[in-house]
């Protein structure tokens, strides 16, 4: 009881009554559940199942926490790219330095504007997707998301996107919390790619639901700045119709605790759905990816894919659940997750976790850890290639199975690139 | 070219001696064999001229042109101008051919101070090669030796020899596992090479690939020493007696 006191006591240090986001009656009632879910359960502890391996003191602290803001000189990935920007800074839209609230079969709105409207169709979606995530998991920083975050992003694609939207951070403020939570639904037959890149915060707390109607396209890239110090905890709510398609890729380089969530469901016949990524650390790094995927449809496929390389004491964990119900005949789950250690000081945590309840399935998944093959290694270096570069390019092919999940090839190569630069920054 | 002397190995995980004593110089230019029994030190002695971890070099020396090969790291060893065709070549997943044999060729370069190649002119060089060794471009795009037949994986190691062209290539039972058509086609890749500016030292457990590749030298090796060294006539001796008969006048 103690424990579950404590957290309680957490969630109350994290809302001000005065300060909660005001908007229509239906967005009162989704924060107002968002806020019944973290008062009743309390913000997590290390004590939690789904927490044992990553503490979220951190995450859960009532003092906003301080991190360097890194001073970048490249150009920031996907710059090469045709984009539709969205910029925030330091965790707030600035519309000056954006592209415009619309798009061809695109309709952009800020989560302020959205939730101020009576009748809206992000109703069905803000809060919505959140709450059902809750069970059987509890995600409480998501629910401290739905119930006061004020910036955010609500999107409706009605047809096929004409270029990628860009969600871009950018940090300037040493000591910040920033919660965003955007909302998008892609309508029947819609297509959308959606990037992320840059940092948000010192501490970030950012929630995606994310609904695609029967026959709709998601491809999403995500990278997320590389500070050191800043701590961040990320949720994606998905829910997929018929026939969709559902791609998402995270890139993690550096920063000293981030904990990805992505909840998805198969709703609708014959969808795909893959989650993956790329995660390298050295030194003070924590990095935490947990899923939890199900198939509630027939003949639906799933794909997770995690890689990640870890050294100087480098912590990465990996929680994935596929959860098969009763009528999800024909489910194709697949799941692998690898952690590549390039000394004895870094570690690698996994829970891969299979429950089925359907008869015709086929579900694989595997799990494992390990060092730079010295065999591949001497072959490379035995034809000249310096051991340092050798070493990179066997981190860099360890690493390509997630990237190769990446549906577009220019933006798989932009994300091969900057992790090459990382290895070169980071050799021994 | 490559001189070792009185060269004693023992492996560095137990304390058991390999190598008991190698004797053996290679002059520019000249083809030399090594056979020998199962066991009797013959790849390990090709794995310490490259540098493999897991050896100690307990005595002696090894040197290329004058150049303390035992002191180098493998990469520096191939940029002195060192190759070895390994018996097993290694699958590597994830890394191209392609771009695993640039990387090398201008490492190698880079180390020797010359001009890295474009690349447009490492593909240029690289067809031309390929094609000579009948390595279809489909082969080079994929990742190194993954999926490779035991076949390819060998003239794949014949076409990064003649890619980094090498000053001394050791060659460790290349034969092993080609049939008779892909031991022609490799032997050809080894003696298109063979123009007097470079050496070779071929290790073998038959006669039949020296069919190919004429040697100058055959040196009989048993248990971790050369124990008889003569012409090429010495490996038509051992194809036709075994090495029994070499064994037993030694001994």
């Amino acid at each position: 009881m103690a424990v579950l006191a404590a957290k309680i006591e957490a969630a109350q240090a994290r809302v001000s009554e005065a300060d909660l986001p005001k908007g229509a009656a239906w967005a009162g009632q989704a924060r107002a559940r968002a806020l019944g879910t973290l008062r009743a359960g309390g913000l997590p502890h290390k004590r939690d199942e789904y927490w044992k391996f990553t503490d979220p003191a951190r995450l859960a602290a009532a003092e906003t926490p301080t991190a360097d803001v890194l001073p970048i000189d490249e150009k920031p990935v996907f710059y090469a790219v045709d984009r539709h920007r969205m910029v925030f800074v330091d965790g707030v839209l600035d519309t000056d330095i954006s592209h415009p609230l619309k798009m061809d079969n695109v309709e952009i709105e800020t989560l302020q504007q959205a939730t101020g409207k009576d009748i809206h169709w992000a109703r069905d979606l803000f809060g919505v997707l959140e709450n059902n995530g809750q069970s059987p998991v509890q995600r409480p920083l998501a629910a401290l998301n739905t119930a006061t975050a004020k910036e955010g992003l609500v999107i409706r694609v009605t047809g096929k996107a004409q270029k990628p939207i860009c969600l871009s951070n950018i940090r300037q403020e040493a000591r910040t919390d920033a919660v965003i939570h955007h909302v998008i639904r892609l309508e029947e037959g819609a297509e959308l790619t959606l990037l992320e890149n840059g940092p948000s915060a010192a501490r970030l707390n950012l929630v995606l639901e994310i609904e695609l109607a029967d026959g709709a396209v998601f491809n999403h890239v995500r990278t997320q700045g590389r500070d050191h110090q800043r701590v961040a905890a990320n949720h994606m709510f998905v829910r997929l119709g018929r026939e969709s398609r559902f791609k998402s890729f995270t890139l993690t380089a550096n920063g000293t605790l981030t904990r990805s969530e992505a909840v998805i469901e198969m709703t609708g016949d014959d969808a795909h759905a893959t989650i993956s990524g790329a995660s390298v650390g050295d030194g003070d790094f924590h990095h935490d990816d947990t899923v939890f995927l199900t198939h509630n449809a027939v003949n639906c496929e799933s794909r997770q894919v995690f890689k990640k390389v870890l050294r100087n004491g480098a912590t990465g964990v990996f929680q994935g659940k596929i959860l098969v119900k009763a009528d999800a005949q024909k489910t194709d789950g697949y799941q692998i997750s690898q952690g590549l250690l390039l000394d004895d000081d870094s570690q690698f945590l996994a829970k891969p976790e299979l429950e089925i309840y359907a008869d015709d399935v086929i579900c694989s998944h595997g799990s494992t850890c390990g060092a730079v093959d010295e065999t591949a290694l001497f072959y490379l270096t035995s034809r000249g290639v310096p051991k340092a570069v050798a070493q990179d390019m066997l981190v860099l092919a360890f690493l390509s199975e997630a990237i190769d999940e990446i549906e577009d090839s220019e933006l798989a190569e932009d994300i091969r690139h900057r992790l090459e630069e990382w290895m070169q920054r980071h050799r021994t | 070219m490559l001189k070792i002397k009185d060269l004693n190995v023992k492996l560095e995980e137990e304390d058991k001696q390999i190598l008991k004593g190698v004797d053996l110089e290679i002059n520019l230019g000249e083809v030399h064999a090594i056979m020998g029994p199962n066991g009797s030190g013959k790849s390990t002695l090709s794995y310490v001229l490259s540098g493999k971890d897991g050896y100690v070099v307990t005595g002696g020396s090894a040197s290329l042109d004058d150049a303390d090969l035992l002191d180098m790291e493998p990469e520096d060893r191939a940029a002195a101008g060192l190759f070895l065709a390994f018996q097993y070549p290694v699958e590597i997943p994830g890394v191209g051919n392609m771009t695993f044999l640039r990387t090398a060729v201008n490492a190698q370069r880079k180390s020797r101070g010359e001009e890295e190649l474009t690349a447009a002119e490492f593909l240029k060089l690289i067809r031309e090669k390929a094609k000579a060794l009948k390595i279809d471009a489909e082969m080079l795009k994929r990742p190194v030796n993954v999926g490779f037949s035991g076949g390819e994986k060998k003239r794949n190691e014949i076409l990064q020899m003649a890619m980094l062209e090498p000053k001394m290539c050791v060659m460790d039972e290349t034969d092993s596992g080609l049939d008779v058509d892909a031991m022609k086609l490799v032997a050809e890749g080894v003696n298109t090479l063979r123009d007097g500016t470079r050496s070779f030292l071929v290790i073998t457990h038959y006669q039949r690939l020296l069919d190919h590749i004429k040697p100058d030298v055959v040196h009989i090796m048993a248990d971790g020493k050369i124990i008889k060294t003569g012409g090429p006539e010495l490996a038509l001796e051992v194809e036709n007696n075994g090495y029994a008969d070499l064994l037993a006048e030694v001994a």
